[in-house]
């Protein structure tokens, strides 16, 4: 694949490089937004009033949301940033996730995320040459605790 | 949620409880205020003719989204959500709205599941899962899978 592949040197030189941390502040309104997004009514997620008696004494987060960040912007829209001008296809597609809950997150939690390319691949397929970028996040809590971690697939072609 | 799930109440084959939902391009807005996710591709016509989609087509976080709530809603407050994963593999496209809060009549949407696999590890009772985003002509364009940690009758 050496020959025409699509992932530059460039590229390839981001594997493994760590973002700048992102700090993200959870807060019980954009929970209950996010909970309704989904349409989800899960009393954990909502009931701001009885979250004291619930199991983590707390409103909780749905599974994958971690707030918003306070400092460090969205690393997501950077990253493709960076990647296209070091050489990857323009248009962007999300081809999933994997989610690792390590420690429950909820309301009063401050999460320091950092990103970084695990690997990238290419393959070709109908709509031309694809790239698949795999993408881990780490997440620690205010205890220094990994809470979370993910691994994104960003697909360009 | 008022019935708790027990790792004794599920075997290899048991379905997880269904969830229905329907994608709107009203829900699609929320959830690109909620979410962060404000990328065109999901509102504008003429930006998704160009990235190839055909028309606004729905979050892929938000289907992993409803996955979620599959999970946590079969599992109750008792179990835990160990790890979530799905991969977008097909477009779905919103419904369109009749009314401020009225959709017109189309496709539904179903989170569905079922247990592959359970074992005892680490002093926990967990169960696999294999997981799914099934649209309206009934193909699955949001596969996953899900590991929970379910309480044990035992050990109360």
């Amino acid at each position: 694949m050496a020959e025409g592949s699509i992932i530059t040197e460039d590229l390839r030189k981001m594997i493994g490089i760590s973002s700048e941390p992102i700090i993200f502040k959870i807060e019980e309104g954009a929970i209950q937004r996010y909970a309704q997004a989904i349409g989800d009514p899960n009393p954990l997620f909502n009931d701001v009033e009885n979250a004291g008696k619930n199991k983590y004494g707390r409103l909780m987060c749905p599974p994958g949301f971690t707030g918003w960040p306070i400092k460090g912007g969205i690393s997501f829209i950077k990253l493709v940033e960076s990647l296209i001008k070091a050489g990857a296809p323009p248009r962007l597609l999300d081809g999933g996730v994997e989610f690792e809950f390590l420690i429950p997150i909820g309301a009063g939690d401050v999460l320091t995320a950092t990103t970084k390319i695990a690997n990238m691949t290419e393959r070709e397929t109908k709509m031309g040459k694809m790239m698949f970028t795999k993408v881990e996040t780490t997440f620690l809590n205010q205890d220094g605790d990994v809470a979370l971690k993910s691994w994104s697939t960003l697909i360009q072609f | 949620m008022a019935k708790r799930l027990y790792y004794e109440d599920v075997e290899a084959g048991t379905e997880i409880t269904p969830l229905a939902k329907v994608a709107t391009t009203r829900m699609l807005v929320q959830w690109a205020g909620a979410s962060g996710d404000f990328n065109p591709l999901h509102y504008e016509d003429d930006f998704a003719k160009a990235m190839g989609v055909g028309a606004p087509i729905v979050h892929g976080a938000l289907k992993r989204a409803w996955l979620g709530q599959l999970m946590t809603d079969w599992i109750g407050e008792q179990g835990l959500l160990k790890k979530l994963s799905c991969q977008y593999r097909g477009m779905d496209y919103p419904r369109k709205m009749k009314t401020i809060e009225e959709a017109h009549e189309g496709e539904t949407w179903w989170c569905k599941g079922t247990v592959t696999k359970k074992y005892d590890e680490g002093g926990e009772h967990l169960v696999e899962c294999v997981i799914w985003v099934e649209n309206g002509k009934g193909e699955k364009t949001t596969p996953g899978a899900a590991l929970v940690a379910l309480p044990s009758k035992s050990n109360k």
